[in-house]
């Protein structure tokens, strides 16, 4: 997206500038409004945490008392102050990316990309970074760019997601849209973290969204008093998207025609998200 | 052996030899540091791709570390007497020893600058750090620690071919141990200069090891 990689095709966009078009040098310019962290944090080795700070400021030339002065300023903010003059060989994965964040922060950049950053953390720092994200997003305003395969990290922190399969994007929208309501197979999929979808039997599947309070009415059982037949639960999830629980099921309607009907019919009377998984039932 | 002409002959001796390695250690490296340098960003996956350049540098330094440091001396007498006005002594002898160690010095180089991990080339990129500045205050002080050892090794190496070069009239302990040792079985002049040879790589090896041990923030 900063054309590490040259695109085979499209445009990159950023801040009204097609990188495409744009020559090395200007390229440079705009690749430090738009700035990066890393899955491996890749900091500078030989360099201690403040140098690696001022690394990018050294590069546009700014003098060495401010670069060091904001520097601190930011290794203050990304919690790391008493760390200036460790070496990164010295420092855990998160405190890693952390000096790694403060480092993409030096340049007042607009858009931060990151790089799958938390893949290689513990579930702890993960958090605790995504916090950090957070809190950097709603201070500084800037926009933050997340790739990653984790589920978990885009319904911790993201307000929009967009799902990439066989490098094509395939579904964009709000986080609350695509994880309940997903339009493609590709974004089902990602969200079916078991393999229940591929263990589907005998008889059409459904998959039911419940939104806030309806997961605590017995539709279930309403269901089956219904229909008079019974009903496989194949997979069962309760998700927290930036606040709000929502319930997701999986289940297997019964093989007969009309039980499943009416099946349908009462999920449809009482308001729940119903969507087709594995078979021929139309949602 | 004891007699004072002896060892005022092995202290000539190890000047000369001290003398030829280190001056043209120094200028392998001007040639050398930045052929390593051209090696590694113009390859296909370098910083600025120059596909033919590379080809054409890779072939070069192939052919110049294929040949025999002896025949390559022999090869480059004319030049040594077009630049010195002599093929004789340890100054002339650091024309043969430059063009020898220069490709070498570049490969030692190029292997060190490998060593620094492409996602920190990445990064300093991302920053938007031109290829120079990559060059400059990444890859080069990135892999110091590794530079510093691969000098060690050129320095002894070069040590090694400037005692060859005693063969055919160049000066230094090569050429005691051959004019005295060899040629007129002088058993002490052939053990002394070596045993002092190596001692001086010894040293070269403890101060490049230390030295880079010293700068590695790696660990």
């Amino acid at each position: 997206m900063n054309m590490l990689e040259k695109p085979t095709s499209g445009t990159v966009i950023i801040d009204g500038h097609d990188l495409n078009t744009l020559s090395p040098k200007e390229l440079r310019e705009v690749r430090k409004t738009a700035t990066m962290i890393f899955q491996h944090f890749n900091l500078l080795m030989q360099k201690t945490v403040l140098k690696n700070v001022t690394f990018p400021l050294e590069l546009v030339g700014t003098p060495k008392e401010e670069a060091k002065r904001r520097a601190i300023e930011l290794l203050e903010i990304v919690g790391l102050p008493d760390k200036a003059n460790a070496y990164p060989a010295h420092l855990s994965g998160g405190q890693k990316q952390r000096v790694a964040i403060a480092r993409a922060l030096a340049t007042n950049p607009k858009v931060l990309l990151c790089d799958e950053a938390t893949s290689s953390l513990d579930p702890m720092t993960t958090r605790q970074i995504l916090e950090l994200l957070k809190d950097i997003n709603s201070r500084l305003g800037l926009t933050i760019v997340l790739i990653t395969h984790e589920m978990g990290v885009i319904r911790e922190i993201c307000t929009k997601v967009a799902v990439i399969d066989g490098s094509k994007l395939v579904e964009t929208g709000t986080v609350e849209q695509v994880f309940t309501r997903p339009k493609t197979a590709s974004a089902l999929r990602l969200f079916y973290s078991s393999d229940s979808a591929g263990v589907l039997g005998e008889g059409p599947t459904v998959r039911l969204v419940f939104e806030g309070t309806k997961a605590y009415e017995p539709i279930l059982s309403g269901m089956i008093n219904a229909c008079h037949a019974p009903v496989s639960v194949l997979y069962g999830s309760i998700e927290r998207i930036k606040g709000k629980a929502y319930g997701q099921l999986v289940i297997q309607l019964p093989a007969d025609e009309r039980a499943a009907r009416l099946a349908l019919e009462y999920l449809e009377l009482s308001d729940v998200a119903v969507e087709g998984v594995g078979s021929n039932v139309d949602g | 052996m004891w007699t004072a002409s002896f060892w005022s002959q092995m202290g000539v001796g190890l000047l000369e030899t001290l003398y030829m390695t280190l001056v043209s250690t120094l200028i392998a490296y001007v040639i050398g540091l930045p052929l390593g340098v051209l090696l590694v960003v113009t390859d296909k996956d370098g910083l600025v791709p120059r596909p033919t350049l590379n080809k054409v540098l890779n072939v070069v330094v192939n052919l110049l570390r294929s040949v025999p440091f002896l025949i390559l001396m022999i090869a480059v007498l004319p030049l040594s007497r077009l630049i010195f006005g002599t093929t004789l002594g340890s100054t002339a002898t650091i024309v043969p020893l430059v063009i020898s160690a220069a490709p070498f010095v570049g490969r030692v180089v190029e292997s060190s600058l490998r060593e620094v991990s492409p996602g920190v080339v990445e990064a300093a990129v991302s920053m938007g750090a031109s290829p120079w500045q990559v060059i400059t205050k990444v890859l080069l002080p990135e892999s110091l620690p590794s530079l510093i050892v691969g000098a060690a090794l050129s320095i002894t190496t070069i040590l090694g071919y400037s005692a060859m070069a005693g063969m055919l009239g160049g000066g230094g302990l090569g050429a005691l141990a051959i004019n005295y040792g060899y040629y007129r079985y002088m058993m002490d002049y052939m053990y002394i200069p070596l045993i002092i040879l190596v001692i001086v790589v010894q040293i070269f090896q403890l101060i490049g090891n230390t030295l880079a041990r010293a700068v590695d923030k790696r660990k």
